[in-house]
């Protein structure tokens, strides 16, 4: 996860606090979605940006799993995301985030 | 129908190894950490390894890009035995030679080049096809490394090396202006310079076609360069500067700045000037980005592989009007992403692949090539930034599933059916599509190739001006398909 996007979740939890808080992600690929999700819950595993060694723990999930994918409507899932589900290892990508959050014990 | 054609498609690429370091993020990285600096140049290649490189070949003709998909890989291992520096669209031109180029291109005495290095560059440029007499006149004397030195020392230079040798240096254009700097300048001649060279080619291999730099009505430059001073930055109009030394007499010329998309919205603008009749001859053209050299080059280290960013590649596209000979651009079917457009992957790919294929009837099928951004995987892949054209072509066959004309369980096979591999220099705006505007041009002309969809993209948001993306796209159409 880019330095700036690090910082810009580090300020929104310093100021609102973390209990209202969920990261959605649309990593491509499931390397990069298991490193995102790991930035937000355990701290920055690169520890180059300002999330190394900071555990926010905040809930995270891929935007193709069913807790968000639920949540949106049908016809705008559609018509912005589903054709990337077909695109992208979507159920890889999934099991990566999953497995992040049950090892940081998190969820919303 | 008489659309505008494609007269004539040129490339060149030349090898820098000792501009690497003067790359954004090597730049960045080596004032960092100094100690880079030794690891950097031991995964520096030689020319002939560059000139070898598989995908390197292909950018300058001398084998179809189809041919990559049986290469065994990786390609920077399994150099190319047929290899040769010159192809029938450009070539790779060894660093030496590019310093004189360089040198060239500049009007403002800013390339100091020393007497005994600047005497060999001599020798070899003459024996190039592409310079005359006149030409060589302009490279000067040169300047004693002594005074070179100083102005490396006292005066913001910036060293130009070869093979661990000071042989000259970039001065910097203002005492005190921060776009004019010895950095800035050699990133914009440098661009001017493979942009010239290109259009050089596209002149040199077209000559009996009755192609002479003088039937050249306008130049649009589609590159990612900025030139211009403190009170204007990114003014540009690099076209112009290039149209002069390729002998454009007849020409003015402007720059179309749009990101990677910039050469197709060039292509399309230019083929709108040509279609409207106000101009015959349109020349689009984008020279190397020196920015980028280098960019993945931690990625290379870590898998201990050649850095293979180690090259400026150019085009020139000539665009004019109709003829039963040239492929031409379908201007009734314009792909566009739209503002109102979401900037979500699969709204981009209605709106550049969708759209037009609709305007037509057909469907994602009867496309036979799709030309995306055509990013070596080689370069990106250990960089962790995947198979850009893979990845583009797993997104047409979806789309394609999403309108029933392809099958979900053959997604992985659109690529080498409908497809291209990645073959081109991370370049920026000269990887977008536009390295197979020739081979595709020479397929129509042999009867082997009916249509192609040319893709090109940018990411706006980069500059921070908008959060939006871009797209455009056009079809070619072999003649009398």
């Amino acid at each position: 996860m880019d330095l700036e996007d690090q910082g810009a979740i580090k300020a929104t939890v310093e100021e609102l606090g973390s209990d209202d808080i969920v990261v959605i992600l649309g990593s491509p690929d499931p390397d990069a979605a298991e490193m995102y999700a790991e930035t937000v819950t355990l701290g920055d595993p690169t520890y180059a940006g300002p999330l190394a060694g900071v555990s926010l723990r905040l809930p995270v999930y891929n935007i193709f799993e069913p807790e968000i994918k639920e949540q949106i409507p049908p016809e705008v899932y559609q018509e912005q995301v589903a054709m990337m589900e077909m695109v992208l290892p979507a159920e890889e990508i999934c099991a990566r985030v999953r497995a992040v959050r049950e090892k940081a014990g998190v969820s919303s | 129908m008489n659309f505008p054609v494609i007269k004539a498609v040129s490339y060149a690429l030349a090898h820098t190894p000792d501009l690497v370091p003067y790359g954004s993020k090597p730049e960045r990285e080596l004032r960092k950490t100094p100690a880079l600096c030794g690891r950097l140049a031991a995964h520096l290649r030689t020319f002939d390894q560059a000139c070898a490189y598989p995908p390197h070949q292909v950018f300058i003709g001398r084998t179809p890009p189809e041919a990559l998909w049986d290469r065994e890989t990786p390609w920077w291992r399994h150099q190319d035995a047929m290899a040769e520096r010159w192809g029938p669209y450009g070539e790779i031109m060894p660093e030496a030679e590019f310093y004189g180029l360089l040198r060239f291109s500049d009007e403002f005495d800013l390339v100091w080049l020393e007497p005994a290095f600047l005497a060999t560059v001599r020798q070899r440029l003459r024996a190039h096809p592409l310079f005359r007499t006149e030409d060589l006149d302009r490279l000067g004397d040169g300047h004693a490394l002594d005074r070179i030195r100083s102005k490396i020392t006292d005066e913001g230079a910036l060293p130009l090396r070869h093979r661990d040798r000071l042989v000259g240096c970039v001065r910097r254009g203002h005492d005190e202006d921060s776009f004019l700097t010895a950095n800035i300048l050699l990133e914009n001649v440098a661009c001017k310079a493979t942009g010239m060279l290109a259009i050089r080619w596209l002149f040199e291999h077209h000559r009996e076609e009755g192609i002479r730099p003088e039937i050249i009505d306008y130049v649009i430059n589609a590159g990612e360069e900025a030139v211009g001073d403190r009170y204007q930055r990114g003014a540009g109009n690099l076209a112009k500067a290039m149209a002069e030394r390729s002998g454009c007499v007849n020409s003015t010329g402007g720059d179309v700045k749009a990101f990677c998309c910039g050469p197709i919205h060039s292509l399309i603008i230019a083929a709108g000037l040509v279609h409207s009749g106000i101009f015959e001859h349109v020349l689009v053209v984008g020279g190397g980005a020196l920015a980028k050299l280098g960019m993945k080059f931690r990625g290379h280290l870590k898998h201990d592989m050649p850095i293979l960013e180690d090259v400026l590649a150019s085009f020139a596209i000539l665009v004019g009007p109709p003829d039963d000979r040239n492929p031409r651009i379908r201007l009734d079917a314009i792909g566009k992403h739209d503002v109102r457009y979401s900037g979500s992957a699969q709204s981009i790919a209605r709106a550049l692949i969708a759209n037009p294929l609709d305007a037509l009837g057909r469907r994602v099928t009867d496309i036979d090539r799709y030309a995306v951004e055509l990013h070596n995987p080689e370069i990106t892949e250990p960089a962790g930034s995947g198979n850009v054209p893979r990845h583009n072509y797993r997104t047409i066959a979806s789309l394609g599933v999403m309108r029933g004309e392809w099958s979900r369980h053959a997604i992985a096979e659109f690529e080498r059916w409908h497809g291209l591999p990645g073959f081109s220099p991370t370049q920026g705006h000269v990887a977008s599509a536009v390295p197979y505007l020739g081979h595709a041009r020479d397929a129509m002309r042999r009867g082997d190739l009916r249509t192609a969809m040319f893709i090109g993209k940018g990411s706006l948001f980069l500059g921070k001006m908008t959060h939006l993306s871009d797209g455009m796209s056009f079809i070619l159409e072999a003649p009398n398909s």
